[in-house]
Protein backbone atom coordinates (compact mmCIF):
# COMPACT_ATOMS: atom_id res chain seq x y z
CA UNK A 1 0.00 0.00 0.00
CA UNK A 2 1.13 3.59 -1.00
CA UNK A 3 0.97 6.85 1.45
CA UNK A 4 -0.05 9.27 -0.76
CA UNK A 5 0.54 12.95 0.11
CA UNK A 6 -2.69 15.39 0.22
CA UNK A 7 -1.36 17.30 -2.44
CA UNK A 8 -0.69 14.15 -4.82
CA UNK A 9 -4.54 12.49 -3.36
CA UNK A 10 -6.26 15.86 -3.85
CA UNK A 11 -4.25 16.26 -7.39
CA UNK A 12 -5.78 13.06 -8.96
CA UNK A 13 -9.27 13.92 -7.37
CA UNK A 14 -9.18 16.97 -9.39
CA UNK A 15 -7.10 15.29 -12.63
CA UNK A 16 -10.35 12.25 -11.82
CA UNK A 17 -13.10 14.90 -11.68
CA UNK A 18 -11.77 16.99 -15.24
CA UNK A 19 -11.13 14.19 -17.36
CA UNK A 20 -14.86 12.65 -16.47
CA UNK A 21 -16.63 13.56 -19.95
CA UNK A 22 -19.90 13.79 -18.53
CA UNK A 23 -18.76 16.07 -15.08
CA UNK A 24 -16.34 18.17 -17.72
CA UNK A 25 -19.54 19.46 -19.80
CA UNK A 26 -22.74 19.29 -17.66
CA UNK A 27 -25.85 21.31 -17.24
CA UNK A 28 -27.15 21.48 -13.75
CA UNK A 29 -31.02 23.08 -12.44
CA UNK A 30 -31.02 23.93 -8.49
CA UNK A 31 -31.83 27.04 -6.45
CA UNK A 32 -29.37 30.10 -5.45
CA UNK A 33 -28.26 30.37 -2.30
CA UNK A 34 -25.80 31.93 0.19
CA UNK A 35 -25.01 33.95 -3.10
CA UNK A 36 -22.32 36.64 -3.44
CA UNK A 37 -19.75 38.02 -5.75
CA UNK A 38 -16.55 38.65 -4.46
CA UNK A 39 -14.43 42.47 -4.75
CA UNK A 40 -12.71 40.53 -7.26
CA UNK A 41 -15.32 40.41 -9.13
CA UNK A 42 -16.03 36.50 -8.92
CA UNK A 43 -19.16 34.81 -7.64
CA UNK A 44 -20.04 31.91 -5.23
CA UNK A 45 -23.25 30.61 -4.10
CA UNK A 46 -24.76 27.01 -3.16
CA UNK A 47 -26.79 25.29 -5.97
CA UNK A 48 -29.30 23.73 -3.74
CA UNK A 49 -32.23 20.96 -4.55
CA UNK A 50 -33.98 19.99 -1.46
CA UNK A 51 -31.82 18.58 0.83
CA UNK A 52 -28.93 18.07 -1.80
CA UNK A 53 -26.41 20.84 -2.49
CA UNK A 54 -23.28 21.62 -4.76
CA UNK A 55 -20.94 24.74 -4.04
CA UNK A 56 -20.82 26.40 -7.19
CA UNK A 57 -18.19 29.66 -8.60
CA UNK A 58 -18.30 31.31 -11.46
CA UNK A 59 -15.04 33.05 -12.24
CA UNK A 60 -15.54 37.07 -12.85
CA UNK A 61 -14.55 36.86 -16.56
CA UNK A 62 -17.50 34.19 -16.85
CA UNK A 63 -19.37 36.53 -14.96
CA UNK A 64 -19.32 39.56 -17.02
CA UNK A 65 -20.78 37.61 -20.00
CA UNK A 66 -23.67 36.61 -18.57
CA UNK A 67 -26.37 39.25 -19.40
CA UNK A 68 -27.95 38.73 -15.89
CA UNK A 69 -26.70 37.52 -12.44
CA UNK A 70 -29.30 35.39 -10.17
CA UNK A 71 -30.41 36.13 -6.60
CA UNK A 72 -30.97 34.24 -3.38
CA UNK A 73 -33.63 31.67 -4.24
CA UNK A 74 -33.93 32.09 -8.15
CA UNK A 75 -33.81 28.82 -10.02
CA UNK A 76 -31.22 28.64 -12.60
CA UNK A 77 -29.74 26.57 -15.19
CA UNK A 78 -26.49 26.70 -15.71
CA UNK A 79 -23.26 25.15 -17.41
CA UNK A 80 -20.08 23.96 -16.27
CA UNK A 81 -17.69 21.75 -15.39
CA UNK A 82 -17.03 19.75 -12.10
CA UNK A 83 -13.61 19.91 -10.66
CA UNK A 84 -12.41 19.68 -6.75
CA UNK A 85 -10.23 22.63 -5.10
CA UNK A 86 -7.46 21.86 -3.06
CA UNK A 87 -7.53 25.08 -1.49
CA UNK A 88 -10.47 24.18 0.44
CA UNK A 89 -10.93 20.31 -0.53
CA UNK A 90 -14.27 20.89 -1.68
CA UNK A 91 -15.88 19.58 -4.78
CA UNK A 92 -16.87 22.42 -7.09
CA UNK A 93 -18.88 23.46 -10.00
CA UNK A 94 -16.87 26.08 -12.26
CA UNK A 95 -20.31 27.68 -13.89
CA UNK A 96 -19.91 29.63 -17.42
CA UNK A 97 -23.20 29.83 -17.71
CA UNK A 98 -26.37 31.40 -15.99
CA UNK A 99 -30.11 30.83 -17.27
CA UNK A 100 -33.09 31.54 -15.29
CA UNK A 101 -34.46 27.92 -15.01
CA UNK A 102 -37.49 27.94 -17.04
CA UNK A 103 -35.85 28.25 -20.87
CA UNK A 104 -34.59 25.06 -20.89
CA UNK A 105 -31.18 23.27 -22.41
CA UNK A 106 -31.78 24.19 -25.43
CA UNK A 107 -32.26 27.38 -25.40
CA UNK A 108 -29.15 27.52 -22.84
CA UNK A 109 -27.10 26.14 -25.28
CA UNK A 110 -28.17 27.95 -28.07
CA UNK A 111 -27.41 30.99 -26.21
CA UNK A 112 -24.21 29.34 -24.72
CA UNK A 113 -22.91 28.93 -28.47
CA UNK A 114 -24.04 32.36 -30.11
CA UNK A 115 -22.37 33.76 -26.78
CA UNK A 116 -19.16 31.95 -28.35
CA UNK A 117 -19.36 32.78 -31.59
CA UNK A 118 -20.15 36.50 -31.38
CA UNK A 119 -16.90 36.66 -29.67
CA UNK A 120 -14.54 35.12 -32.29
CA UNK A 121 -16.33 37.37 -34.54
CA UNK A 122 -18.31 35.02 -36.45
CA UNK A 123 -20.99 37.53 -36.61
CA UNK A 124 -19.19 40.76 -37.20
CA UNK A 125 -21.48 43.01 -39.30
CA UNK A 126 -18.27 44.13 -41.16
CA UNK A 127 -17.83 40.34 -43.19
CA UNK A 128 -21.35 40.71 -44.44
CA UNK A 129 -21.17 40.61 -47.95
CA UNK A 130 -23.49 42.53 -50.68
CA UNK A 131 -25.62 40.03 -52.45
CA UNK A 132 -25.21 40.43 -56.22
CA UNK A 133 -27.93 41.93 -57.92
CA UNK A 134 -27.66 39.68 -61.41
CA UNK A 135 -27.23 36.27 -59.67
CA UNK A 136 -26.28 33.44 -62.36
CA UNK A 137 -26.17 30.47 -60.56
CA UNK A 138 -27.93 29.69 -56.93
CA UNK A 139 -26.91 26.82 -54.86
CA UNK A 140 -29.63 26.03 -52.54
CA UNK A 141 -29.37 23.89 -49.81
CA UNK A 142 -32.53 22.32 -48.23
CA UNK A 143 -34.38 19.21 -48.62
CA UNK A 144 -35.19 17.93 -51.58
CA UNK A 145 -38.65 16.88 -50.67
CA UNK A 146 -39.61 19.92 -48.04
CA UNK A 147 -41.34 22.49 -49.06
CA UNK A 148 -39.06 25.37 -48.74
CA UNK A 149 -37.38 24.02 -52.10
CA UNK A 150 -41.04 24.33 -53.43
CA UNK A 151 -41.56 27.93 -52.18
CA UNK A 152 -37.78 29.00 -53.70
CA UNK A 153 -38.36 27.37 -56.91
CA UNK A 154 -41.80 29.02 -57.53
CA UNK A 155 -40.34 32.30 -56.61
CA UNK A 156 -37.05 31.80 -58.42
CA UNK A 157 -39.86 31.18 -61.46
CA UNK A 158 -41.21 34.17 -60.88
CA UNK A 159 -38.87 36.67 -60.22
CA UNK A 160 -35.85 35.37 -61.83
CA UNK A 161 -36.11 32.51 -64.28
CA UNK A 162 -32.55 33.20 -65.97
CA UNK A 163 -30.50 31.71 -63.51
CA UNK A 164 -29.28 28.66 -62.52
CA UNK A 165 -29.97 26.63 -59.50
CA UNK A 166 -27.77 23.77 -57.70
CA UNK A 167 -29.66 21.54 -55.31
CA UNK A 168 -27.25 20.09 -52.88
CA UNK A 169 -29.99 18.21 -51.15
CA UNK A 170 -29.50 17.74 -47.34
CA UNK A 171 -31.28 16.54 -44.37
CA UNK A 172 -32.82 19.17 -42.48
CA UNK A 173 -33.72 17.35 -39.01
CA UNK A 174 -32.36 15.05 -37.07
CA UNK A 175 -29.82 13.16 -35.65
CA UNK A 176 -27.54 13.48 -39.24
CA UNK A 177 -29.39 16.69 -40.18
CA UNK A 178 -26.18 18.92 -39.23
CA UNK A 179 -23.60 16.51 -40.76
CA UNK A 180 -25.80 16.33 -44.03
CA UNK A 181 -25.58 19.95 -44.11
CA UNK A 182 -22.06 20.65 -43.47
CA UNK A 183 -21.59 18.02 -46.37
CA UNK A 184 -24.26 19.80 -48.82
CA UNK A 185 -22.55 22.88 -47.88
CA UNK A 186 -18.79 22.03 -48.52
CA UNK A 187 -20.21 20.41 -52.11
CA UNK A 188 -21.50 23.66 -52.88
CA UNK A 189 -18.33 25.32 -52.40
CA UNK A 190 -16.69 23.14 -54.98
CA UNK A 191 -18.82 24.52 -57.62
CA UNK A 192 -18.68 28.05 -58.93
CA UNK A 193 -22.18 29.86 -58.01
CA UNK A 194 -23.49 33.68 -56.83
CA UNK A 195 -24.39 33.12 -53.77
CA UNK A 196 -26.00 30.29 -51.43
CA UNK A 197 -29.64 30.11 -50.16
CA UNK A 198 -29.97 27.85 -46.88
CA UNK A 199 -33.22 27.24 -46.12
CA UNK A 200 -35.65 24.91 -44.24
CA UNK A 201 -39.34 25.45 -43.42
CA UNK A 202 -41.26 26.20 -40.14
CA UNK A 203 -41.21 23.55 -37.40
CA UNK A 204 -40.26 23.56 -33.41
CA UNK A 205 -37.13 24.46 -32.15
CA UNK A 206 -36.19 20.81 -31.86
CA UNK A 207 -37.12 20.87 -35.04
CA UNK A 208 -34.80 23.51 -36.41
CA UNK A 209 -32.05 22.14 -33.89
CA UNK A 210 -29.37 21.62 -36.83
CA UNK A 211 -29.84 25.35 -37.88
CA UNK A 212 -28.26 26.05 -33.77
CA UNK A 213 -25.14 23.41 -34.50
CA UNK A 214 -21.69 24.87 -33.84
CA UNK A 215 -20.46 23.05 -36.94
CA UNK A 216 -23.19 24.04 -39.34
CA UNK A 217 -22.73 27.77 -38.15
CA UNK A 218 -19.07 27.39 -38.56
CA UNK A 219 -19.40 25.87 -42.22
CA UNK A 220 -21.76 28.95 -43.15
CA UNK A 221 -18.95 31.04 -41.91
CA UNK A 222 -16.78 29.51 -44.36
CA UNK A 223 -18.92 29.84 -47.69
CA UNK A 224 -16.77 31.35 -50.45
CA UNK A 225 -19.99 33.28 -51.29
CA UNK A 226 -22.73 35.46 -49.82
CA UNK A 227 -25.11 33.17 -47.76
CA UNK A 228 -28.57 33.77 -47.61
CA UNK A 229 -30.88 31.56 -44.77
CA UNK A 230 -34.45 30.67 -44.25
CA UNK A 231 -35.23 28.77 -41.79
CA UNK A 232 -38.34 28.45 -40.39
CA UNK A 233 -41.06 31.14 -39.61
CA UNK A 234 -40.07 35.10 -39.46
CA UNK A 235 -40.23 34.46 -35.15
CA UNK A 236 -37.69 31.66 -35.42
CA UNK A 237 -33.33 32.79 -35.35
CA UNK A 238 -31.32 30.49 -35.27
CA UNK A 239 -27.41 30.38 -34.92
CA UNK A 240 -26.99 29.98 -38.85
CA UNK A 241 -29.42 33.53 -39.18
CA UNK A 242 -26.27 35.59 -37.59
CA UNK A 243 -23.71 33.66 -39.00
CA UNK A 244 -25.22 34.54 -42.67
CA UNK A 245 -24.55 37.17 -44.44
CA UNK A 246 -28.32 38.04 -44.83
CA UNK A 247 -31.21 36.61 -43.02
CA UNK A 248 -34.61 35.85 -44.88
CA UNK A 249 -37.60 35.60 -42.38
CA UNK A 250 -38.55 32.61 -45.08
CA UNK A 251 -37.02 30.27 -47.69
CA UNK A 252 -39.82 32.30 -50.20
CA UNK A 253 -38.21 35.65 -48.28
CA UNK A 254 -34.87 34.47 -49.11
CA UNK A 255 -35.54 33.44 -52.61
CA UNK A 256 -37.13 37.33 -53.20
CA UNK A 257 -33.56 38.59 -51.06
CA UNK A 258 -31.51 36.45 -53.95
CA UNK A 259 -33.06 38.00 -56.80
CA UNK A 260 -34.33 41.02 -58.86
CA UNK A 261 -37.72 40.95 -59.89
CA UNK A 262 -37.92 40.30 -63.84
CA UNK A 263 -40.64 42.96 -64.08
CA UNK A 264 -38.78 45.86 -62.43
CA UNK A 265 -36.09 43.98 -65.09
CA UNK A 266 -37.93 45.03 -68.20
CA UNK A 267 -39.04 48.41 -67.44
CA UNK A 268 -35.46 49.02 -66.95
CA UNK A 269 -34.78 47.49 -70.49
CA UNK A 270 -37.62 49.43 -71.70
CA UNK A 271 -36.17 52.55 -70.18
CA UNK A 272 -32.74 52.11 -71.04
CA UNK A 273 -34.30 51.76 -74.86
CA UNK A 274 -36.13 54.29 -74.84
CA UNK A 275 -32.87 57.16 -74.23
CA UNK A 276 -31.12 55.11 -76.41
CA UNK A 277 -33.37 56.40 -79.04
CA UNK A 278 -33.77 59.55 -77.33
CA UNK A 279 -30.14 60.06 -77.61
CA UNK A 280 -29.68 59.21 -81.35
CA UNK A 281 -32.66 61.06 -82.07
CA UNK A 282 -31.27 63.87 -80.33
CA UNK A 283 -27.62 63.47 -82.59
CA UNK A 284 -30.12 63.27 -85.63
CA UNK A 285 -32.06 66.55 -85.62
CA UNK A 286 -29.13 68.40 -84.33
CA UNK A 287 -27.27 66.87 -87.53
CA UNK A 288 -30.47 68.06 -89.49
CA UNK A 289 -30.39 71.77 -88.05
CA UNK A 290 -26.50 71.91 -88.43
CA UNK A 291 -26.80 70.93 -92.29
CA UNK A 292 -29.44 72.83 -93.23
CA UNK A 293 -27.67 75.92 -91.35
CA UNK A 294 -24.41 74.75 -93.65
CA UNK A 295 -26.72 74.73 -96.91
CA UNK A 296 -27.74 78.20 -96.25
CA UNK A 297 -24.36 79.44 -95.54
CA UNK A 298 -23.35 77.99 -99.05
CA UNK A 299 -25.78 79.40 -101.16
CA UNK A 300 -24.95 82.93 -99.06
CA UNK A 301 -21.26 81.55 -100.96
CA UNK A 302 -22.44 80.50 -104.21
CA UNK A 303 -20.68 83.07 -107.13
CA UNK A 304 -23.81 83.34 -108.91
CA UNK A 305 -25.32 84.96 -105.70
CA UNK A 306 -22.37 87.01 -105.20
CA UNK A 307 -22.86 88.06 -108.52
CA UNK A 308 -26.53 89.36 -108.20
CA UNK A 309 -25.44 91.04 -104.88
CA UNK A 310 -22.71 92.84 -106.47
CA UNK A 311 -25.53 94.21 -109.29
CA UNK A 312 -27.34 94.97 -106.68
CA UNK A 313 -25.29 97.22 -105.60
CA UNK A 314 -24.34 98.81 -108.34
CA UNK A 315 -27.88 99.20 -109.12
CA UNK A 316 -28.05 100.95 -105.64
CA UNK A 317 -25.37 103.32 -106.31
CA UNK A 318 -26.66 103.83 -109.73
CA UNK A 319 -29.81 104.84 -108.14
CA UNK A 320 -28.14 107.12 -105.52
CA UNK A 321 -25.95 109.09 -108.09
CA UNK A 322 -29.08 109.99 -109.91
CA UNK A 323 -31.31 110.91 -107.37
CA UNK A 324 -28.39 113.40 -106.66
CA UNK A 325 -28.20 114.74 -109.71
CA UNK A 326 -31.70 115.48 -110.24
CA UNK A 327 -31.84 117.07 -106.49
CA UNK A 328 -29.05 119.44 -108.05
CA UNK A 329 -30.02 120.35 -111.28
CA UNK A 330 -33.71 121.30 -109.46
CA UNK A 331 -31.89 123.31 -106.69
CA UNK A 332 -29.55 125.20 -109.23
CA UNK A 333 -32.63 126.18 -111.50
CA UNK A 334 -34.85 127.57 -108.37
CA UNK A 335 -31.16 129.09 -107.93
CA UNK A 336 -31.19 130.58 -110.81
CA UNK A 337 -34.77 131.64 -110.95
CA UNK A 338 -34.40 133.58 -107.92
CA UNK A 339 -31.22 135.49 -108.97
CA UNK A 340 -33.28 136.36 -111.99
CA UNK A 341 -35.85 137.81 -110.24
CA UNK A 342 -33.76 139.46 -108.15
CA UNK A 343 -31.93 140.82 -111.33
CA UNK A 344 -35.45 141.72 -112.87
CA UNK A 345 -36.28 143.97 -109.58
CA UNK A 346 -33.07 145.73 -110.43
CA UNK A 347 -33.24 146.45 -114.41
CA UNK A 348 -34.52 150.33 -114.52
CA UNK A 349 -36.66 149.72 -117.75
CA UNK A 350 -38.96 147.65 -115.17
CA UNK A 351 -39.89 151.41 -113.37
CA UNK A 352 -40.37 152.73 -116.89
CA UNK A 353 -42.61 150.52 -117.09
CA UNK A 354 -44.04 151.88 -114.53
CA UNK A 355 -44.79 155.13 -116.34
CA UNK A 356 -41.26 156.70 -114.64
CA UNK A 357 -38.86 158.45 -117.48
CA UNK A 358 -35.22 158.42 -117.36
CA UNK A 359 -34.25 162.26 -118.25
CA UNK A 360 -30.89 162.83 -120.36
CA UNK A 361 -28.89 165.74 -121.46
CA UNK A 362 -28.17 165.52 -125.51
CA UNK A 363 -24.81 163.88 -124.33
CA UNK A 364 -26.81 161.17 -122.82
CA UNK A 365 -26.01 162.06 -119.21
CA UNK A 366 -28.82 161.59 -116.49
CA UNK A 367 -30.54 164.59 -115.08
CA UNK A 368 -31.02 164.39 -111.40
CA UNK A 369 -31.54 167.91 -110.21
CA UNK A 370 -33.38 170.95 -111.91
CA UNK A 371 -31.10 173.38 -111.45
CA UNK A 372 -28.51 171.09 -113.30
CA UNK A 373 -30.05 172.42 -116.48
CA UNK A 374 -31.07 175.58 -118.63
CA UNK A 375 -33.65 177.25 -120.11
CA UNK A 376 -34.04 175.92 -123.67
CA UNK A 377 -31.78 173.01 -123.09
CA UNK A 378 -32.78 169.95 -124.95
CA UNK A 379 -33.62 166.71 -123.19
CA UNK A 380 -33.89 163.25 -124.21
CA UNK A 381 -37.19 161.42 -122.07
CA UNK A 382 -36.74 158.21 -122.05
CA UNK A 383 -40.14 156.30 -121.45
CA UNK A 384 -41.12 152.41 -121.73
CA UNK A 385 -42.27 152.57 -125.34
CA UNK A 386 -39.63 154.95 -126.48
CA UNK A 387 -37.84 158.09 -126.29
CA UNK A 388 -39.34 161.60 -126.44
CA UNK A 389 -37.33 165.17 -127.27
CA UNK A 390 -38.50 167.64 -124.84
CA UNK A 391 -36.84 171.82 -123.96
CA UNK A 392 -36.54 173.46 -120.51
CA UNK A 393 -38.98 175.61 -119.31
CA UNK A 394 -38.26 177.14 -115.87
CA UNK A 395 -41.27 178.62 -115.61
CA UNK A 396 -43.57 175.98 -115.81
CA UNK A 397 -44.34 175.44 -111.94
CA UNK A 398 -44.85 172.06 -110.51
CA UNK A 399 -47.70 170.69 -110.79
CA UNK A 400 -50.04 171.03 -108.57
CA UNK B 1 -12.41 12.41 -51.67
CA UNK B 2 -11.19 14.12 -55.54
CA UNK B 3 -13.01 17.67 -55.38
CA UNK B 4 -13.71 19.07 -59.23
CA UNK B 5 -14.93 22.33 -59.94
CA UNK B 6 -17.51 22.42 -61.86
CA UNK B 7 -17.89 25.63 -64.16
CA UNK B 8 -20.98 27.58 -65.76
CA UNK B 9 -21.17 26.38 -68.94
CA UNK B 10 -22.44 28.43 -71.22
CA UNK B 11 -20.47 30.84 -73.72
CA UNK B 12 -22.90 33.30 -74.43
CA UNK B 13 -22.77 36.47 -72.37
CA UNK B 14 -25.06 37.22 -69.46
CA UNK B 15 -28.36 39.03 -68.92
CA UNK B 16 -25.78 40.89 -66.90
CA UNK B 17 -23.22 42.01 -69.43
CA UNK B 18 -25.29 42.87 -72.04
CA UNK B 19 -27.56 44.93 -69.51
CA UNK B 20 -24.40 46.36 -68.17
CA UNK B 21 -23.28 46.90 -72.54
CA UNK B 22 -26.10 48.49 -73.26
CA UNK B 23 -26.28 51.19 -70.37
CA UNK B 24 -22.42 51.75 -71.60
CA UNK B 25 -23.95 52.52 -74.97
CA UNK B 26 -26.35 54.87 -73.93
CA UNK B 27 -24.48 56.45 -71.61
CA UNK B 28 -22.12 56.95 -74.38
CA UNK B 29 -24.86 58.34 -77.01
CA UNK B 30 -26.39 60.66 -74.54
CA UNK B 31 -22.97 62.54 -74.12
CA UNK B 32 -23.96 62.93 -77.81
CA UNK B 33 -20.25 64.17 -78.72
CA UNK B 34 -19.68 61.40 -80.72
CA UNK B 35 -19.03 61.71 -84.49
CA UNK B 36 -22.16 61.17 -86.56
CA UNK B 37 -21.36 57.16 -87.77
CA UNK B 38 -20.28 56.06 -84.82
CA UNK B 39 -23.57 56.97 -82.80
CA UNK B 40 -25.31 55.66 -85.44
CA UNK B 41 -23.09 52.42 -85.06
CA UNK B 42 -23.60 52.24 -81.66
CA UNK B 43 -27.03 52.70 -81.27
CA UNK B 44 -27.70 50.14 -83.58
CA UNK B 45 -25.75 47.74 -80.99
CA UNK B 46 -27.77 49.41 -78.55
CA UNK B 47 -31.24 47.90 -80.20
CA UNK B 48 -29.62 44.79 -81.02
CA UNK B 49 -28.61 44.63 -77.22
CA UNK B 50 -31.97 45.21 -76.13
CA UNK B 51 -33.35 42.65 -78.10
CA UNK B 52 -31.34 40.02 -76.73
CA UNK B 53 -31.97 40.93 -73.72
CA UNK B 54 -35.95 40.98 -73.77
CA UNK B 55 -35.41 37.93 -75.57
CA UNK B 56 -33.51 36.47 -73.00
CA UNK B 57 -36.01 37.66 -70.46
CA UNK B 58 -38.89 36.02 -72.35
CA UNK B 59 -37.44 32.81 -73.26
CA UNK B 60 -35.98 32.49 -69.94
CA UNK B 61 -36.85 28.67 -68.02
CA UNK B 62 -35.25 28.08 -64.32
CA UNK B 63 -32.64 25.74 -64.59
CA UNK B 64 -32.52 23.05 -61.72
CA UNK B 65 -29.59 20.81 -61.70
CA UNK B 66 -28.93 18.50 -58.86
CA UNK B 67 -25.20 18.07 -56.87
CA UNK B 68 -24.39 14.88 -55.81
CA UNK B 69 -21.04 13.22 -55.38
CA UNK B 70 -19.93 10.18 -57.14
CA UNK B 71 -16.67 8.15 -57.63
CA UNK B 72 -15.72 10.82 -59.94
CA UNK B 73 -16.40 13.69 -57.54
CA UNK B 74 -19.06 16.09 -58.17
CA UNK B 75 -21.46 15.76 -60.79
CA UNK B 76 -24.22 17.98 -61.69
CA UNK B 77 -27.67 16.02 -63.18
CA UNK B 78 -30.96 17.67 -64.29
CA UNK B 79 -33.31 17.52 -61.41
CA UNK B 80 -36.94 16.93 -62.28
CA UNK B 81 -39.38 19.18 -60.08
CA UNK B 82 -42.08 16.71 -58.30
Amino acid sequence: MQILSITDLTGYLADLLESDPILSDVWVEGEVSNWSRAASGHCYWTLRQGDAQLQAVCWRQQALKQPRLPANGEQVLVHGHVSFWQGSGKLQLYVDLIRPAGIGILHAQVEALKQRLEAEGLFDPGRKRAIPSLPRRIGVVTSPTGAALRDILTVLRQRWPLCEVVLAAAQVQGEAAPESLVEALYNLYGVELDLIIVARGGGSIEDLWAFNDEVVARAIFASPVPVITGVGHETDTTVVDYVADLRAATPSVAAALATPNIAELRNELQLSTERLREAVELQLSEGRDDLVQAMRQLQHLAPQSRLDRDRQTVQQLRDRIQRGLTTHIAFQKLNLRGTRQQLEMLNPRATLARGYAVVRRADGSVVLSPESVADGDELLLELRDGVLGARVDHGIGPIG
Amino acid sequence: MPRKTATAGDATPSYEALMQRLQHVVERLETGELPLAEALALYEEGVALSTRCQQLLDAAELRIQQLSVGVDGLTMTPWADE
